[in-house]
This record gives C-alpha cells, structure tokens and sequence, in this order.
C-alpha cells in the first residue's frame, strides 16, 4: 500500500508543478503592465524601473517562476494589492468557510443522490425511475446561480423564513456551528447541493443496473438469499466509486463555488475571487486559485488512495 | 464472475435473477447506413424530438428578433420600471430602466446562444486535433500532449474558465477564449482514448499494409469511426458551456452592458427581486430551458448512436 502511495504521489508532482506554472502565468496572462495597480498613473521611469527590480519583473521569466515557486514552497504567497495583508492569511480564512459550505452540500447532495440512484436502479424503468432521472438531469442542467435566486426569492423575499446572505447574523466573516448560523447556510448548501445530487443519482443509478445484471446477484438470490440481503451486497459493490465521485464533487464545488458563493455572499473563496478579480488585485487572484487547485490535485490523490484501500478489486500498482 | 463480493458467487453459475436478453435486431434499418439509422431511432424518440423542436424554436427567435421583437429592447423608461408579468403594454414585463422584458429575452438569447455554443464548436475542432494526434501517433508525442493535458484537469471547470477570464478581463471575445481553454482537454482526452482504441483494429492494419498513407489512413478509417463518440460527447458540453458563459457574464465577466444577454440581465435584475421577483427570474429561466433541452438532446443523440458514456 505504502508503495503505492508513493506511487501516485510521484505521478501527481508534475500535474502540480504544471498547476503553478498555469497560476503564475495567469499574472503575466493578464493586460497590461502587472505593476499598474500598484504604481501610481505619474510614475516616473525611475520609478517603475527600481519597481520592477524591487519585484524581479527584470529578470527572466524562469527565473521569476523559480523565485517564486520558492516563495510558494516556503508559505509565502505575496501580499494582497487591495488589502496589504499576507494573502495566504487572507486566502486561508476564506477556505475555511468555503469547505464548510461545499462539505454540507456535498452531504446533502450525496445522501439524496444516493437515495434517488438507488431507487432508480432498483425500479428501472418504472414511474420511480422516471421521476428520478428527471431529478438528475435537472440538478445537471439548472443554472446554479439562478437556483439560488429562485431559492432567495421564495424563502427569503416571499415566505421570510430564512436569511439571504452572509454568513451570520452578526455579519462577521466566520461561520460557527450554531443554530442562528445554521439558518445562513441552508439556501446556499442546497443551491450548491442540486450538481452533486444530479451527478450521483445518475452515477449510482447505472451503477446499481450494471451490479444487478451480473451473474452473482443471481446466485444471491438462487441460494436464497432475502431482497436485503441481495441490497447490502448491492450497496457494497457500488459504495466505493459512489465515495470516489463524492470526494471528487466535493473538490468541484470548492473551485466552483464562486457564483453561488456571489449570490449569497458567502465570505469563501468564491468570494474573495470575485473581489479579487474586480479590484484587480493579481496577487491575492493568483494565490486562491493556486491554493484551490492544488487542494483539488490533493484531493484527486486522497480519492484515488482511498478507493484503492477499500475496493480489492483495483490493481495496486 | 469474479467482481462478486459473495463467496457463494462463483460456485453457482446460472443467471437466476436476470433479466431475459431482448433479442430485437433492428433488421429492417440495415439498409438505412449509420446515420440514416441515428435519425430514424431520433425521430422515435419524443423527449430528444422535443427538445430539439425546443431549441430550434429558440434559435430561429434569436435569430429574427431583430425584425421580430414588439418593442426596442434598447430604449428604457424611467416611468415604466419593473413593471409585472402580464403588463397590458409589457406582456413579460419590464426591466429595472424600464425596458421590454419579452423583447430583450428574444434579442439575449443571440448573444447566450453565441457564447454558449461557440466555445464548443471551436474546442471540438481544437480538442479533436490534438487527441486524434496524440492517439494516431503515440509515443512521446502522445506522452508530452497528454500530460499537459491532465494539468488543466487540476482545475475544476468554474475555477479555471473564472481564473481565465478574470485574469484576461471582462469581454465577449475573453469569455469565449476562457471556455475554449476549459473544453479543449475535456474533448481532446475523449478524442486520444477513442483513437488509440481504433488505432490498434484490424482494418487499419490492413489499410496500412496496402500501403495507404497516413493521412488517408486518418481520413478514410479512423475519422469517420472517432468523430461520432466525440461529437455526442461535444454536444453534452454544450448545456455546460452554456451555464458558464452566462455564468461568467453574470459576474460581469462576460457580455457588458446595455447589451441584452441573459446572465448579465439575470445579474441587473438581482436588486429587483424583492420589488418583481417574476421578472428577475426570467432570464435564468431562459438559460435553465436551452441548457436542459440540449442536455436531453445530447442524451437521445447518444443512445440513438450508442455511444456508451
């Protein structure tokens, strides 16, 4: 297992290595000189010459990805053009509500996907499976966005029921484990909850189609076997890839979460993005995104491990 | 056999449980060809038919709106603001400046439709290229293209179109580049495994054995057998694409304003949902209705091909 492990952790380093080079040239990606948000519009050439010398833009552009991959490596993300504070502090708040918000959403979406791929593949072609499936292609094919508006505008606008943005009544930038906070994050966890519910629901509904058709599940019921009997032995065959699709929706959302997170303005990294992106604030742009990514490539790696260890059936090696 | 968890799995071995093989060969469509069999298994299909009348309908308004719109979706009224659904004057009612909802939802969807779609047409042609190259020719060039490749699967789809994008700057041109990057790997690792697959067949053995060239190899044996799984495979994209270029207009990446385009009507219109709330949601509407509709398509387009997914 150990050398398995090690293994993927060796195929893994050149996808992140080619991770950072994407996220540092997204900087030199953008328009224009990246220092024209800092220096004011009068600088002289002095000026912008002894900046560019102070920030290593006269080097090379190699040797500016190797400095500042050294910088990555040693925690140092630059600091925040809009806020002058270090952006991994910035970025490491931020992420902390994000995961919040994408690991109840994934809960909601995976409990729900689950149920509804399950029924569907037990029933196939009936009026449940019918009803599920539309379940499933809609959570694939609703605007998320406008999800959470409709969601806002009944509940919030219309009913009064629950709050429409923010994390928290106190309007901090932290989410806590209480109730008052609980009723901030039920719209947003079930907009972001529909992708991975539809995702699921069809992943287990095929899943459970192709485990029912083989051979053992009729020998399963031959030697007499009860319906729940045959259901556990069901569920332990599709358990693993439903996991590895849950651990990989989870990843989706915690990148993608930026529109939703704009909708409710919840204080992640969706968030931040946005801001960063408006205030043209590269740093602080470059650096969530390289921590996002890199937390998808991770969890990509953890999946991957996890699936191995439970599922015998998957060649190490 | 095997993939059982049971150990009684294996000592038994009749298929008790399953369901009988349908035998129903299709016979009487043998002489149809390929694609004449995919329209005919099209056509009897209603939920792909009407999905694909559906976005049809919507196009064909995209498209003649401007002859065909009751009003000028330009021109605003300060008096006649968010007026409700079913207005006398206003029959889908109107926008925060005061103009015609219906008329900017028909002129919108041009703009949606455009940098919805064409973000997959062109990483379709783009992906195809490289995966069919990297699938063709293997080797190192398959390992280098391949490779670079699986770095933009690192990136969750939202994050790099949003990465992209942002960095780039807000525009249609930008937000179209962004989703091309975005789509490009995606298509381009379904077009290398399907050509690696039919690569290794008898018949282009064969071919390659009568002495045809590689370009008439890759045109006469291997296109026409990789092209059909990868267009199905596109055209699932495109319900996605259309989600995130409105997306990205919706933050204000995209399409700017006073041009109609739904993600960005969706986002002037967020301030009026407590005053209209109809109205406001209109244009998600329109963008949910053409994303489940090619969704649908794109899955009767792939049973009627039997493409596996």
């Amino acid at each position: 297992m150990l050398s398995f492990i090690l293994q993927r952790l060796l195929t893994v380093t050149p996808v992140a290595l080619g991770v950072s080079i994407v996220c540092f040239l997204l900087v030199h990606l953008a328009p224009g000189d990246p220092l024209s948000a800092v220096l004011p519009v009068d600088a002289t050439q002095e000026t912008i010459d002894a900046m560019r010398t102070t920030y290593g833009y006269d080097k090379p552009m190699p040797v500016q990805y190797l400095i500042w991959l050294w910088k990555v490596l040693h925690g140092d993300l630059g600091t925040s053009i809009a806020t002058g504070r270090p952006v991994l502090s910035e970025v490491g708040r931020a992420v902390v509500n994000s995961l919040i918000l994408a690991s109840v959403a994934t809960l909601i979406g995976f409990t729900f996907g689950c149920l509804f791929g399950f029924v569907a593949g037990y029933f196939r072609d009936s009026v449940l499976d019918r009803a599920a499936s539309a379940v499933s292609v809609f959570g694939v094919s609703v605007p998320h966005y406008w999800l959470g508006m409709v969601l806002v505008i009944v509940f919030s606008a219309q009913l009064g029921w629950l709050p429409s943005t923010g994390a928290g009544p106190d309007g901090s930038g932290n989410w806590r484990p209480d109730l008052e906070h609980l009723r901030y994050i039920i719209l947003p966890a079930i907009t972001m909850s529909v992708i991975p519910m539809g995702v699921i629901a069809r992943t287990v509904r095929a899943l459970v189609g192709d485990i029912l058709s083989q051979d053992f599940v009729g020998a399963l019921r031959a030697k007499g076997l009860s319906e729940f009997g045959v259901f556990k032995h069901v569920v332990k065959n599709a358990a693993p890839t439903a996991l590895a699709i849950m651990g990989l929706q989870l990843g989706y959302l915690l990148g993608g979460s930026i529109l939703i997170e704009t909708v409710f303005a919840w204080p992640g990294t969706g968030f931040l993005l946005n801001a960063a992106i408006f205030q043209r604030d590269l740093p602080l742009l470059q650096g969530a995104i390289l921590v996002l990514a890199m937390f998808f490539v991770a969890l990509n790696l953890i999946v991957d491990v996890v699936q191995t260890a439970l599922d015998p059936r998957i060649e190490r090696g | 056999m095997a993939l059982g968890t049971s150990p009684a799995a294996s000592a038994i071995d009749i298929a008790g449980g399953a369901p009988p093989v349908s035998a129903a060969p299709d016979a009487f469509v043998a002489s149809r060809g390929f694609w004449g069999n995919v329209l005919a298994k099209l056509l009897r299909d209603p939920v792909a038919m009407t999905a694909a009348f559906v976005i049809l309908a919507i196009v064909a308004i995209a498209l003649l709106s401007p002859w065909i719109t009751p009003m000028d979706p330009y021109r605003g009224s300060m008096l006649r603001r968010l007026k409700p659904v079913g207005d006398a004057t206003y029959i889908l009612g109107s926008d925060e400046l005061g103009r015609d909802m219906l008329s900017r939802l028909m002129v919108g969807g041009r703009l949606s439709l455009f940098i919805g779609v064409t973000p997959v047409i062109l990483a379709f042609v783009l992906g195809s290229g490289i995966g069919i190259l990297a699938g063709y020719v293997g080797g190192w060039v398959n390992t280098v293209l391949m490779r670079t490749i699986d770095v933009f699967f690192a990136f969750p789809s939202v994050l790099l179109a949003i990465a992209l994008s942002g960095a780039l700057g807000a525009g249609v041109f930008n937000s179209i580049v962004s989703l091309t990057c975005v789509f490009t790997p995606q298509i381009a690792r379904v077009a290398e495994s399907v050509t690696t697959q039919i690569r290794s067949r008898d018949y282009v053995d064969a071919a390659r054995l009568s002495g045809a060239s590689t370009l008439t190899i890759l045109r006469a044996q291997v296109l026409g057998n990789v092209l059909g799984p990868i267009f199905v495979y596109s055209t699932s994209l495109i319900s996605v694409s259309m989600i995130l270029a409105s997306g990205l207009s919706f933050l204000g990446l995209g399409v700017k304003p006073p041009e109609p385009e739904w993600g960005l009507m969706l986002n002037t219109l967020r301030t009026a949902i407590y005053v209209n709330p109809m109205v406001a949601a209109l244009p998600g509407l329109a963008i949910f209705i053409v994303s489940i509709s090619f969704n649908l398509f794109s899955d009767g387009l792939r049973s009627a091909m039997e493409v596996k997914a």
